[in-house]
């Protein structure tokens, strides 16, 4: 086939939009930091999750390890079942500690793990039975008005 | 009286102007019927793709870059006040890549190669170009509207790339090098918040729709359009204006579809 000018403008043009898409992947989008590849899942109930929403990362020591894939109302305990999809580099014991933290006082929840000491390791599909809810604001403050008062008629 | 002829016009305004989306729709099916032609003589799409994609590259770059320049000025004005200038990147990108990138760069296609399209489409058709090759049997719709359809749907995504691309460097010159926000936390707060699959393939598929309308409205109006020199000139307007409500409609339609309790 022939090869024109005009080839090589299209060519050009349809090169430089796809590395725009390809730049907006890697290093706007999390397609780069984050592979999805390998992982397990565990389960969790909290009490309250407070503002957490699916996708929220699951941290240990500050380092990802997975994030949140489903939150259901689990109405034979009237709990939030929170699943986890874990890294499987990372394993993690069984008497794991689940934390519903807050990064910065008003910014975005996420899941903070602290391993316990058991020997034997969380498999695809187990409970992380120590969980601790998230903290409420609303509940803070109520406490802290209670506490005041109680302080006032003593 | 003066009531009744007034209701009169409005009826046959609102008559024509659903015969007109009819017309427009059985014209959009031949488009798609013939355009199996088009793609085994691909070298017509090419001639397309410079006149629609390659020609607007410029305008959409430079747009693109003064619009994530003013959202990085504006976005950390408003960030400053509650002390998370640290999220400036992420509302640049979320801002652009979602929103912006897509229906900026649809209108300025719309204004650009929208309107180019009707108008030589137009003139073909007042020049009796189009009845000339309707004699020869050769199909219109095959040899003109379907290429530049194509053309139109595969350049709309990659300018809007294009577009959010150059726009997320904008923000990144104004916000980083001179005012001064933390460059890592730009870019890392940056790709904690935006998720390829939600934001970036939403916004791709967006301009997919937007490229599709503009491209059928701009080659319709065309198509359509009075064989004379006032006509074609209505039908330009018609074109661009047509078009930018449409993707402004459209627009908050799917994001209400997409981005609802997400």
């Amino acid at each position: 086939m022939e090869r024109t000018k005009l080839d090589l403008w299209v060519g050009m043009f349809v090169v430089a939009g796809i590395a725009a898409l390809v730049m907006l992947a890697m290093k706007v989008g999390n397609l780069g930091t984050y592979n999805v590849s390998e992982t397990y899942q565990v389960h969790a109930y909290f009490s309250n999750i407070g503002g957490l929403k699916p996708k929220a990362s699951i941290r240990s020591a500050g380092v990802l390890v997975g994030r949140v894939t489903e939150i259901s109302l689990d109405t034979e305990r009237y709990e939030a079942n929170v699943v986890m999809s874990l890294d499987k580099r990372y394993q993690f014991p069984k008497d794991t500690f689940a934390n519903i933290l807050t990064s910065g006082l008003l910014g975005e929840q996420y899941i903070g793990l602290v391993p316990g000491g058991d020997a034997e390791m969380l498999k695809n599909g187990e409970v992380v039975k120590q969980t601790q809810s998230a903290m409420v604001l609303e509940d803070l403050i109520g406490k802290f008005m209670y506490s005041k008062a109680a302080e006032a008629t003593k | 009286m003066a009531v009744i002829s007034t209701i009169r016009a409005i009826g046959s305004r609102v008559v024509n102007a659903v015969w007109r989306i009819g017309v427009a729709s059985r014209f959009f099916f031949l488009t798609l019927i013939y355009s199996g032609n088009s793609f085994r003589r691909f070298h017509l799409i090419i001639k397309e793709l410079f006149s629609t994609g390659v020609m607007s590259l410029i305008i959409i770059i430079v747009a693109g870059l003064f619009v994530g320049m003013v959202l990085g000025l504006q976005g950390y004005e408003t960030l400053k006040r509650y002390g998370s200038e640290s999220a400036l990147g992420v509302m640049v990108a979320l801002g652009l890549v979602r929103e912006l990138g897509p229906v900026m760069a649809a209108l300025l296609f719309a204004s650009r190669a929208g309107s180019a399209m009707t108008a030589e489409i137009g003139l073909m058709k007042a020049t009796e170009q189009i009845s000339a090759m309707e004699m020869m049997a050769v199909n219109p719709i095959a040899r003109i509207v379907a290429p530049r359809f194509w053309a139109g749907v595969i350049s709309m995504p990659l300018l809007a790339a294009l577009f959010s691309a150059v726009g997320i460097f904008g923000g990144y010159l104004v916000g980083v090098v001179q005012i001064g926000v933390d460059e890592g936390s730009f870019w890392s707060q940056m790709q904690a918040a935006v998720d390829f699959r939600e934001d970036i393939m939403n916004g791709v598929i967006k301009s997919l729709v937007f490229g599709t309308v503009v491209t059928v409205i701009a080659l319709f109006e065309g198509f359509d359009a009075p064989p004379t020199a006032e006509g074609v000139s209505g039908a330009t307007t018609r074109t661009v204006v047509t078009s930018s409500l449409a993707i402004l409609m459209l627009d908050f339609v799917l994001t209400a579809i997409m981005f609802r309790g997400a």
